[in-house]
């Protein structure tokens, strides 16, 4: 009888107990965050999106090289020498026209490991992580600042100059090959004149 | 309220047609609406959420979103059910909630019908609704419907006892099963309430208040259980059943189901109100009458009706977020162990009291 007056009490007085607690907690500030209108700040160092600073780059490759799910593809056209690109923000001289740069984000394991290895610390981790996409042709990032015209064009100089410099040291080699030929013809004829000398002295003794 | 309808009207059966469809269409619906709003909103509060905030201000057309979405939705009815009564049962149940309310006084000038058995009617057609649930299990032809239905026959079953033993008390008390009189008799101020022993200054009512406050505790977790809320929810025991007797349902027939789960919530914390806390009546007085304008005065009790019900819906929606759902042996247990043998002590002993 006295534990079943006891279970009662019990009973009555946990509910109210358990009604008061969850009555405060009617009241207390709630911790939901309204995601895309409030954002939780990120730490520091973060590691989100790629983005690469076109002015810094001078094209050097070490990113593709460091990348270990190879999602970088970097092609390149040397300079003319009379062409000017420019400086990067930390001095150094810019040589090679940077026709593609290739971020595949899709792969991208966002590792940072292609952070470290840039001379000019133009490709680096941003804050944006909202970047999904229904097309997954959409994920390979184009940073390449030339168009593709631009870039058939600047091959194409390229090629003239080299074609140029190659037709220039072909001209130069068959200039010297003339000139060796003629040196080589003159000497010959040297050679037959002192023969025809030695010869007209031969007459001359005969 | 019908004078008035038919006077508007001039047709005695379109203002009783009327008069009937009132309370569906101006409380009921919109009050599921709100019920629901106000269920999710107090759920994510307590557990230090937000709740709904996306739709509308304060997420505010939600439910209105949730009802559109199941008006269109597909009506799916399984191939291996029993189609009559699978069809049925909604219906049943919704009928069977929505019944109650006939006698429940809102205000007043509104009751739907002032018959002299009021409780005794509102106790009788509650029960068609285990009808309606043991319909839906066991015509859905699937195992957790089944179970889901059957635990709620047995859960209804039992705890009508208590709750009818805890009515016979207030009924010997008051000496009237008509809700519109028991209402009447609790009027002027709050102390004038049957949880506080009825109106007039005698011994009886002195020595009335401890056991009607326990009556209507025992009234009040009986009503919990004959509505199937936590923590005596394990006819729908998500986590166990799927969602017991309605799994099957879909589209309007699941709104069927749902509204008159809500309905139901509403008519027994209207049942709770109407018999221990005044009913409709104000706790202090009516501006109305301060102010002349007798008008005023059903606008106002209505407003105290609904205020005091949704307080006690209020009240089910926090024990939801404190308490664990029971076993089925423990739900058993309080009711034929604890509440059954104190609704009757209680009982006798008011008895006693109204004999002195």
């Amino acid at each position: 009888m006295k534990q079943y007056l006891k279970n009662t009490w019990e009973g009555l007085y946990t509910v109210f107990v358990g009604m008061a607690i969850t009555f405060k907690h009617l009241f207390k500030p709630t911790v939901t965050i309204q995601y895309p209108d409030v954002k939780v700040p990120l730490p520091e160092r973060v590691r989100n999106r790629l983005y690469v600073n076109m002015d810094d780059c001078i094209g050097c490759d070490q990113c593709a090289r460091a990348c270990p799910v190879n999602c970088i593809t970097i092609d390149t056209v040397k300079s003319l020498p009379e062409e000017d690109l420019g400086k990067t923000s930390n001095g150094k001289k810019k040589a090679l026209w940077v026709t593609k740069f290739d971020i595949d984000i899709a792969k991208c394991c966002y590792c940072q490991l292609c952070v470290f290895p840039c001379p000019t610390e133009c490709i680096y981790m941003t804050d944006v992580y909202e970047f999904s996409e229904f097309e997954r042709e959409n994920f390979i990032y184009n940073f390449a600042t030339l168009t593709n015209e631009e870039a058939e064009e600047k091959k194409a100089n390229y090629e003239k100059m080299m074609a140029e410099k190659q037709a220039k040291k072909e001209a130069a080699a068959k200039a010297k090959a003339e000139a060796e030929a003629k040196e080589k013809k003159e000497e010959d004829n040297k050679e037959d004149k002192s023969k025809d000398d030695n010869s007209d002295k031969e007459k001359g003794s005969e | 309220m019908y004078e008035i309808l038919y006077d508007i009207f001039g047709s005695e059966i379109l203002a009783y047609i009327i008069g009937a469809a009132l309370p569906l269409f101006v409380f009921i619906l919109p009050f599921a609406l709100f019920a629901v709003y106000l269920e999710r909103k107090v759920s994510g509060f307590m557990q230090d959420r937000l709740g709904p905030m996306r739709t509308g201000p304060y997420g505010l057309l939600q439910t209105i979103a949730d009802i559109l979405k199941l008006i269109q939705k597909e009506d799916i009815t399984a191939s291996d059910t029993d189609k009559k009564f699978f069809n049925l049962a909604p219906y049943l149940v919704f009928a069977g909630s929505y019944g109650a309310f006939a006698a429940i006084p809102f205000s007043g000038i509104y009751i739907g019908s002032s018959a002299d058995v009021g409780i005794f009617f509102i106790v009788a057609i509650s029960s068609l609704v285990v009808a309606g649930l043991l319909m839906a299990g066991w015509s859905s032809n699937n195992k957790y419907s089944l179970l889901g239905a059957m635990r709620s026959a047995a859960q209804i079953i039992s705890y009508e006892i208590p709750t009818v033993l805890v009515i016979l008390t207030v009924v010997m008390v008051t000496g009237t099963l008509s809700l519109e009189k028991m209402t009447d008799m609790q009027t002027a101020y709050f102390w004038n309430w049957m949880i506080f022993g009825g109106a007039g200054w005698t011994l009886n009512k002195i020595l009335l208040i401890p056991f009607m406050f326990v009556a209507f505790l025992i009234f009040y977790i009986s009503s919990l259980a004959e509505v199937n809320r936590t923590p005596f929810d394990i006819p729908e025991a998500e986590s166990e059943l799927v969602a017991g007797y309605h799994t099957e349902y879909s589209g309007m027939k699941f709104a069927m189901f749902f509204s008159a789960e809500y309905a139901n919530m509403f008519a027994v914390s209207a049942i709770a109100v109407t018999i221990f806390l005044g009913g409709y009546q104000s706790p202090f007085g009516y501006l109305g009458n301060t102010l002349g304008w007798t008008w005023l005065v059903p606008i106002e009790q209505l407003f105290w009706f609904t205020a005091k019900g949704i307080f006690f819906v209020f009240v089910q929606m926090w024990l939801r977020w404190t308490l664990p759902r029971l076993r089925v042996d423990q739900l058993m247990a309080v009711c034929w162990k604890y509440l059954i043998p104190y609704a009757f002590i209680n009982l006798i002993i008011v008895g006693i009291i109204t004999l002195l």
